[in-house]
């Protein structure tokens, strides 16, 4: 398969990623819509990885998904806070550092 | 030759830093002993250096300490330097000598005055400092000095600053000084503009002589201008008219104050500058007869005020401005040596005058009315004989010290050829107004000392007479001193057209190498005008004693009451100052106070300051719809930035175009991007004449071709990328002829 269909499929995923991280207001959504971004990112590295034969695109992709399963933890973490201060996951009415 | 004159005005410097820093922490007595002493090592080193070492260096210059190179800016070289010959050495004994003994006076007079360190500090500074002046090698130098001096004056005369009157006669003398030390820095910067200079030994060695400064400028030479400048400075620190009124005012400060700063030493500094500066005020006849013309203007015109202050100081005050137009009548007809003389005798003799009113006043518990003074002669016997010899000296009688120096002055207006012919009557005039002013001298001086001592009475209050007492030993010291001075003083500089001995004159052939040789005026001019004047003071005298002596008699108030108008009219002054504030200071206020509403109200407060405010505001307001704290929009922001920055940073630097050249028959096509080397592999098929048939293929971006016959021919390039899988298509018509 030639190489640009994976990265269509790359893009097409990282515009869905951006589209829930840029439209939805709900912050678990938001999170997936990043998690989908990587993992958009993750599929392009990859190709490129396999396109020319080198293999530094699997370790960063191997980077990524730690990073990502950090970011996950703590993003998860900061909403739980998030949600125990306000009573909400909107982020519309997280827009002030205090309350 | 070298010596270290720095030690002179250092000594003082040193003792006003310990007055001023720790003085206030020590006793009385530790204050009086720094003072003096400073002041009277300073008046020992003059003394040596003047009687000692001076005569074997008075033909080379005289002495010279150079401390270091002030400043150099191009051409323009001026040192920290000090240069004593008989001029500024006659000038620094002055200073140190009789600044010494206003010292020890100014400790008994300024016995109860709380500050007394601060009083003495400023004293000692303003010695330091008009010892630069007086010794200044450059003009440069000698502003210094002449700054110094003045910043003095004002601190002194608002000694006692709590006064408000006293703080405002400061700031008068101040910004009154002001004006003539700007055209003092006028005439530096015109004479370097022409000779390049503004070092004193060139100036009076000869060295502007001849030099650009006779060169015509603005209507007259520019020597002219340069002397006019300087004497613009000169006649406001010497206060002559127009800018006398600060003097008067001056006696808020204390009597010592009044003695040193505002009769004996500073005020002279105009003189002393024309004389120093002689070389070049010969070159300009006409600024010469503008000197000459506004100091017995001065003479005369403060005399006339004199007749009718009720002020003790006051009347010392209007004789000392008179007293210093005399002095510049002398130099202003090109008689400097006895310009010189007479600021020599009348450092003396009006210290002992001033240091009598303060003696006065002392006993008058500290009243200088004169209208309620009278009988002082024998109630304080000491200072009345030292006022007595003063007196006969100002009004010039034979052998006292006036006597001699005003004659000098006078017989040399009558007989200077400064002028040449076309101005040969300035001479003739000065010395006519000069001798009416020696009449009115004598006239006020005698009225202020009949209406002191004479008589039997005294018309103070009870009080006050109850209280009159002689002053103590270290004031009567001092006095005695002066009155020695002031009685035999003249006779250093007995003129040789009276005597007939050149070698008797010992001022005149130790100036000689100075000021160039003594006027000479023939022996039948001298004794007519030394009887001539004599006769003058006599009549003065005995015309005062008509009208007030032993207390106001019957002419006095005749005369008062037939010209009411006119004695008012001399009360106040001439109404000068009235006339100076119509004239200038309230329309400088109205002025101010319009700059003030429209300069520093609207434009520096509203626009500049609040305005500045506003716009920041503004800015900060606009900056913050863009700060909302909603994260999702940020990361929009940052979305197109990124897109953006893609977008620019991958778009072909230049149209994707084949770029053709043709010669002849044969083309070279060259089908690179932009024209850029490309990073990748790529394969390049040329079709050159458009039949679909491949010409040329390979991984080489240029191709040649060359035709068989003219015409139009499509050129194909694909440009196929092997590891992509993408191809693309560049086409150009080409016409070979």
């Amino acid at each position: 398969m030639p190489t640009h269909y994976y990265l269509t499929l790359s893009f097409v995923l990282f515009l869905i990623g951006s589209s829930g991280v840029l439209l939805r207001r709900n912050a678990i959504i938001v999170l997936m819509g990043i998690e989908l971004q990587l993992n958009a990112g993750n599929l392009a590295l990859l190709a490129y990885s396999r396109a020319l034969g080198d293999q530094k695109g699997h370790v960063f992709a191997f980077i990524i998904i730690a990073l990502a399963a950090a970011e996950a933890a703590v993003g998860l973490a900061i909403l739980v806070g998030l949600f125990r201060s306000r009573q909400t996951v909107n982020l519309d009415e997280a827009s002030l550092m205090k309350r | 030759m070298a010596f270290n004159l720095r030690l002179i005005p250092l000594l003082p410097f040193i003792g006003a830093a310990l007055l001023l820093l720790f003085g206030r922490r020590w006793k009385r007595e530790t204050v009086v002993l720094v003072a003096a002493a400073a002041i009277a090592g300073a008046c020992l080193v003059a003394f040596d250096a003047f009687f000692s070492k001076l005569p074997e260096a008075a033909e080379m210059g005289g002495l010279r300490d150079v401390v270091w190179t002030w400043f150099s800016a191009g051409d323009l070289k001026v040192d920290l330097a000090f240069r004593l010959d008989a001029l500024s050495g006659l000038l620094c004994l002055i200073i140190t000598f009789i600044g010494f003994l206003i010292h020890v006076y100014a400790s008994g007079y300024m016995a109860d005055e709380p500050d007394y360190a601060r009083f003495f500090g400023y004293l000692n500074l303003f010695c330091g400092a008009m010892l630069v002046l007086v010794l200044g090698d450059s003009l440069p130098v000698m502003f210094v000095g002449w700054e110094g001096v003045g910043l003095c004056s004002y601190l002194l005369i608002g000694f006692w600053y709590t006064d408000n009157a006293n703080a405002d006669a400061g700031k008068k003398a101040f910004i009154t000084n002001r004006i003539g030390d700007f055209g003092f820095l006028l005439g530096m910067f015109l004479l370097f503009q022409y000779t390049g200079t503004l070092n004193m030994s060139d100036a009076s060695a000869g060295a502007v002589q001849g030099s650009a400064l006779t060169q015509p400028l603005w209507g007259m030479t520019a020597a002219f201008w340069v002397c006019l400048f300087l004497f613009i400075g000169a006649v406001g620190k010497s206060a002559q008219i127009p800018l006398y009124v600060w003097l008067p005012d001056a006696m808020a400060g204390p009597t010592p104050v009044s003695a040193l700063i505002h009769a004996a030493t500073m005020v002279t500094a105009g003189v002393y500058m024309v004389a120093r500066l002689h070389a070049l005020f010969v070159l300009a006849p006409a600024a010469l007869a503008i000197v000459a013309i506004v100091g017995a203007l001065t003479a005369l015109f403060a005399a006339i005020i004199g007749f009718a202050q009720n002020d003790f100081k006051k009347v010392l005050a209007y004789s000392t401005v008179s007293q210093l137009g005399f002095m510049f009548a002398g130099v202003g007809t090109g008689n400097f040596e006895a310009g010189v003389f007479h600021l020599y005798t009348h450092a003396f003799f009006k210290a002992g005058l001033f240091l009598c009113a303060g003696s006065v006043m002392h006993a008058m518990s500290g009243s200088g009315d004169i209208t309620i003074m009278g009988g002082l002669r024998k109630k304080i016997p000491w200072t009345h004989g030292v006022f007595f010899v003063c007196w006969l000296a100002i009004c010039g009688l034979p052998i006292f010290s006036g006597f001699f120096s005003k004659d000098a002055i006078i017989a040399g207006a009558f007989s200077t050829e400064i002028f040449g012919a076309d101005l040969a009557w300035v001479g003739k005039l000065v010395g006519a107004m000069l001798m009416l002013a020696a009449l009115g001298t004598a006239f006020y001086m005698s009225r202020l000392y009949f209406l002191v001592f004479s008589g039997k009475t005294t018309r103070a209050s009870h009080d006050i007479q109850h209280h009159i007492h002689e002053s103590p030993g270290v004031m009567v010291g001092p006095l005695v001193i002066l009155a020695i001075g002031a009685g035999l003083g003249g006779l250093i500089g007995a003129p040789t057209g009276l005597f007939g001995h050149p070698e008797w004159n010992f001022l005149g052939h130790t100036l000689e190498p100075v000021l160039g040789a003594e006027l000479d005026v023939p022996h039948t001019t001298e004794i007519i005008f030394m009887l001539a004047s004599t006769v003058l003071a006599a009549v003065g005298i005995v015309l005062a004693y008509a009208f007030y002596g032993g207390g106001y008699r019957q002419p006095a108030i005749k005369f008062a009451q037939a010209f009411p108008g006119f004695v008012q009219l001399v009360r106040d002054k001439f109404r000068v100052d009235e006339l100076y504030d119509f004239l200038f200071i309230r329309p400088i206020k109205r002025l101010s106070k319009a700059l003030f509403f429209v300069v520093d109200r609207i434009i520096i407060d509203k626009i500049l300051v609040e305005g500045l405010g506003a716009a920041v505001d503004l800015v900060g307001r606009l900056s913050r719809m863009f700060q909302t704290g909603d994260g999702q929009r940020y990361m929009a922001v940052f979305a197109i930035g990124v897109a953006v920055t893609v977008i620019f940073a991958t778009r072909p630097t230049t149209p994707g175009e084949l770029k053709v050249r043709v010669s002849g028959l044969s083309v070279d096509v060259d089908a690179r991007r932009g024209g850029r080397p490309s990073a990748r592999p790529l394969e390049y098929t040329f079709d050159f004449n458009g039949d679909g048939k491949t010409d040329t293929k390979g991984i080489n971006p240029e191709g040649h071709f060359a035709y068989e016959k003219p015409g139009k021919y499509e050129i194909k390039v694909s440009v196929v990328d092997p590891r992509w899988g993408t191809e693309s298509h560049l086409t150009r018509t080409v016409e070979v002829r």
